[in-house]
């Protein structure tokens, strides 16, 4: 049937989308505290992905290689915090961008360097069955991912609302002068942000490559987090969450009622184009208004 | 641009000399915040008028509706002849005003000559073909342009840093090199954001001529904001008084001076305002 | 600001005597003369045609970002357009002669540049970054689905016609250096006239401060798309050398993500707003590979296969960038200055 079929492209496109907006959220961590757009959040997925499949395969048990992983990350954010990004603050938010550029191409040259270039198989136990909702079927591997995207989320939110240090995260996403005024720790949050940020890429990292394998293009899901940030804003979580559902349905949708009109293969701009077009109607994003510039 | 109402009326006058610049019922407010409220007042044409207030008064505000980088919520421009709901900032250096900037606004990459003849941008005709085969036209244009840059550039005494890039040089001098290009192209009405914010006193003193040259020498109607009560007092004609976004006074220095309301809202407490007044 | 060029002409004289109209001569003597009589075909094929083709799609990017400040990702999306332009031009209109097809080509990809160029005008910093990579997977999406630019060929790789100017045939390494020469040559002058015109100095600033720049009179709408469009041209012919003097054949993948990237990479390391960078810059990310294959090799013999040269490509690369951008954010240029002033001053102490 049509509707059911519709309904189909749609969930699936939604669920693909939320796999979109956990990659998104770890740009949105970094920019809120350090005005950063870090493009290299995909590299450091791709680095967590392959530690981790590495550190498995050679044995070691799913929870220490996790953890093992995660310290990897913490290093790895807290060294691109002070080799990086510290002595370039107060550059132009262009340069810091370039920068991570930059730290983008080191990662994923040290992460094959290190683990080798061939493409890792990832299983998580989940199986990929069509599950049948509702007379609707949904893969069971999106429906988990969602589901652990959606907890991911949730205990950020949560982290963010009730824990100190997130809360002074949140100060310094607001106002860093007075963050450090009223005696936060830059240090401790920066710390604390980065390994967030490298808990989602690592999360991230292990959904992506369960999905497409643990390899090179793995980095390229940055790619796709982008038009989610444009549409999303850089600086909202919300904006990433709706934003990645939007591109997720998006791109669902014009790939299979529009893909074949012109030999298919749109999902590669699709995305980007939609957001443009977006944009160019509503230059402020889906939320917030359009602050007047200042002189 | 069908957001821009332009119509040639008369506008309002002082006496029966057609004002140089006229609001009307101004009003703008960012979300909460009121930033001007019902402002209505005219400026003679080669009137110094000064435009004081406490912080966050509405001043800059007001420059920026007038310049049309802020669009008003209701109320009209009168500029050159023409009303105006939004005034457009592409065509303001045609209808002969500029103005500078609070925060410094230089083109730093540019030399200090570069700086004040881009103030004659508007004039330009020579297409960018023109000017890279170097026809004629375009050179003479260019010529002329730099020609009228050098003379302001003695004007207000910058010979000497003519061919440094502008952000290398310290402050004073760069809100100077801003008056340079703002005035190069010979406005009939300059509107200046406080233009002596961080100066010295002699560099105020410096200042405060070249303004009154600017208005004696080169025709121009002046409206100022400034802190320095001083300055204020000795430099302009008429001054208009905001506080919290609503025009609380507007007359002469002396009747400024003696006006209980102004004395309560501002000048009570200028003398703080004075020590650690901000840029 | 940083080019010694410009700081002598803004002015029309010449305020302080500088070796660059001499040195530039003797660089364009050498440059033309030497090559030929001492190069290898290697030399030519591997290093020097393939650093003109990416020294003028730097220039081209430079005046965007260096100069008018917009940071494009899509680069080498025009410089493909210029290519199968070039490439449809020529098997299409046989007639025409190449040196038309290369205008037209670029011609081409300053309209296709105009078009992405749009968005500029409402979108700004990230969203305006973010937004030309819609060029760079449009772009090269389209190559790679409509046959018809590629003259239907079945795998998407066509080989182009044999360089040939006014029944001159150019199709030997050092023809098509040559060729590659004039055409850098030529637009090189052009872009320094443009640079040190009005209109290049309403670019910067476009670049330093907008809002004073639209108060002052410059018409800044028609200025950005001004930028687009003579940024995408040149960017468009280097594609047409990149594809007709070097490579020889077009394909969409060679002008993928990475290419547009290493364009931003050569302008960075360069030196933005600066047109001896874009030549110094994409000379050292034409030899740095090469200088690092050689390295690799004398320091670990086999265990350096090909796979690790492109790993630790990526990673010297990325660390050039980010010490630059920490270290030297005006390029090599600036590098060069500061060297040039020592051993000048050096001299005059000796002297
Ligand atoms: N672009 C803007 N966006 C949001 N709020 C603004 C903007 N510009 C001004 N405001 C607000 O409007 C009010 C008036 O500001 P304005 O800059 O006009 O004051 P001012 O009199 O120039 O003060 P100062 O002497 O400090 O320069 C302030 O509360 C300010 O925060
Ligand atoms: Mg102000």
């Amino acid at each position: 049937m049509e509707w059911q079929f519709f309904t189909e492209v749609l969930v699936g496109g939604l669920l693909s989308g939320v796999m979109y907006s956990l990659v998104a959220i770890g740009f949105v961590l970094i920019y809120k505290t350090s005005g950063v757009l870090n493009f290299a959040q995909g590299a450091l997925l791709l680095f967590a992905a392959l530690t981790f499949v590495s550190l498995a395969e050679r044995g070691l048990p799913v929870w220490a290689a996790i953890l093992l992983t995660l310290a990897a990350m913490t290093l790895i954010g807290a060294l691109i915090e002070r080799t990086v990004l510290r002595p370039l603050v107060n550059q132009p938010p262009i340069t810091l961008f370039m920068a991570t550029l930059g730290v983008s191409y080191v990662i994923e040259g040290a992460a094959q360097l290190l683990w080798g270039t061939q493409v890792h198989g990832l299983d998580l136990g989940i199986d990929d069955l069509p599950l049948e909702i509702g007379g609707v079927l949904i893969s069971s591997f999106d429906l988990f991912a969602a589901a652990v995207a959606g907890a991911m989320v949730a205990a950020l939110t949560l982290f963010f609302r009730y824990t100190r240090i997130g809360l002074g995260f949140r100060a310094v996403a607001d106002d860093q002068l007075a963050a450090l005024a009223v005696g936060l720790s830059l240090d401790r949050i920066w710390t604390a942000v980065w390994t967030a940020a490298g808990v989602v890429a690592l999360v991230a990292g292990l959904l992506w490559g369960a999905r497409l394998g643990v390899q090179f293009s793995l980095s390229l899901v940055v790619l796709k987090a982008l038009p989610v940030l444009v549409l999303g804003g850089f600086d909202s979580i919300a904006g990433a969450i709706v934003g990645g559902l939007i591109v997720g349905a998006v791109e669902k949708l014009a790939e299979v009622y529009v893909g074949p009109f012109v030999g298919g293969g749109i999902e590669g701009w699709i995305a980007y184009v939609a957001a443009l077009g977006f944009l160019l109607i509503r230059p402020s994003g889906l939320f917030g208004a359009k602050p007047v510039e200042r002189v | 641009m069908p957001a821009v109402l332009s119509e040639p009326v008369v506008p309002p006058a002082n006496g029966n000399v057609p004002s140089a610049l006229a609001v009307e019922a101004l009003s703008l407010s960012f979300g909460g915040v009121t930033a001007l409220s019902d402002i209505s007042f005219a400026v003679a044409p080669g009137e110094i008028r000064a435009v004081i207030g406490p912080n966050g008064a509405g001043k800059s505000s007001l420059l920026n509706v007038v310049s049309g980088l802020y669009r008003p919520d209701s109320g009209r421009v009168w500029l050159g002849g023409h009303s105006f709901a939004a005034v457009p900032t592409d065509r303001l250096a045609t209808l002969g005003v500029s103005r500078t900037f609070q925060n410094l606004a230089l083109f730093k990459g540019l030399s200090v000559l570069d700086n004040v003849a881009a103030g004659l941008s508007h004039r330009l005709r020579a297409g960018v073909l023109a000017q890279v085969i170097g026809l004629p036209a375009a050179r003479r244009e260019r010529a002329e342009a730099q020609a009228k840059a050098e003379e302001l550039l003695a004007f207000l005494h910058l010979d000497d840093v003519r061919d440094r890039p502008a952000g290398t040089l310290p402050y004073g001098t760069q809100k100077r090199v801003e008056l340079a290009r703002a005035l190069v192209s010979r406005p009939r009405l300059l509107l200046l954001d406080e233009p002596m914010a961080g100066m010295t006193l002699t560099e105020k003193r410096d200042l405060s001529g070249h303004i009154r040259a600017a208005r004696d020498d080169l025709g121009a109607t002046i409206v100022l904001i400034e802190h320095d009560i001083g300055v204020v007092m000795g430099l302009s004609d008429r001054i208009a008084v905001l506080d919290y976004g609503r025009l609380i006074a507007d007359g002469t220095p002396d009747d400024i001076r003696n006006d209980p309301v102004v004395i309560d809202a501002y000048l009570g407490v200028a003398h703080d305002l004075e020590a650690g007044e901000g840029i | 600001m940083t080019d010694l060029a410009l700081e002598k002409t803004a002015t029309g004289t010449v305020r302080r005597l500088s070796p660059a109209p001499f040195g530039i001569g003797v660089l364009l003597i050498v440059a033309y003369g030497v090559p030929p009589l001492v190069a290898s075909e290697y030399l030519f094929d591997a290093i020097l045609t393939p650093f003109l083709a990416l020294a003028l799609a730097g220039l081209g990017l430079n005046i965007l970002t260096g100069y008018a400040g917009q940071v494009s990702l899509g680069s080498s999306a025009f410089m493909a357009v210029g290519a199968y332009a070039a490439y449809n031009l020529a098997l299409r209109l046989p007639g025409l002669p190449f040196l038309l097809d290369i205008l037209l080509a670029g011609l081409v990809a300053a309209a296709v540049g105009l078009l992405f160029g749009l968005p500029s005008l409402r979108l700004r910093g990230f969203y305006l970054a973010v937004s030309t990579l819609a060029a760079q997977f449009f772009v090269q999406w389209v190559f790679n689905k409509v046959g018809w630019f590629s003259n239907d060929s079945p795998s998407g790789i066509v080989t182009v016609p044999p360089l040939s100017v006014a029944g001159l045939p150019l199709d030997s390494s050092a023809g098509r250096y040559l060729f590659a020469l004039g055409v850098v040559t030529a637009v090189t002058l052009a872009v320094w006239r443009l640079v040190e015109s009005p209109t290049g100095r309403a670019l910067v600033a476009l670049r330093d401060h907008e809002t004073a720049a639209r108060v002052i009179g410059i018409p800044v709408l028609r200025v950005k798309l001004l930028a687009f469009a003579v940024s995408s041209f040149i960017i468009g012919v280097a594609g047409v050398l990149w594809a007709f003097a070097y490579l020889r054949t077009v394909e969409p993948a060679g002008f993928n993500l990475d290419r547009s990237f290493q364009i931003l990479f050569i302008v960075i390391i360069g030196g933005l707003a600066s047109l001896r960078g874009a030549f110094l810059g994409a000379a050292l990310i034409v030899v740095f590979p090469l200088l690092l294959a050689r390295l690799g090799e004398a320091l670990l013999g086999g265990l350096f296969d090909s796979g690790v040269l492109e790993m630790s490509q990526r990673i010297v690369l990325g660390l050039l960038i980010i010490t630059f951008l920490i270290a030297e954010p005006a390029g090599l240029t600036a590098l060069l200055d500061r060297a040039w002033n020592r051993i000048c001053g050096r001299f005059r102490r000796a002297g």
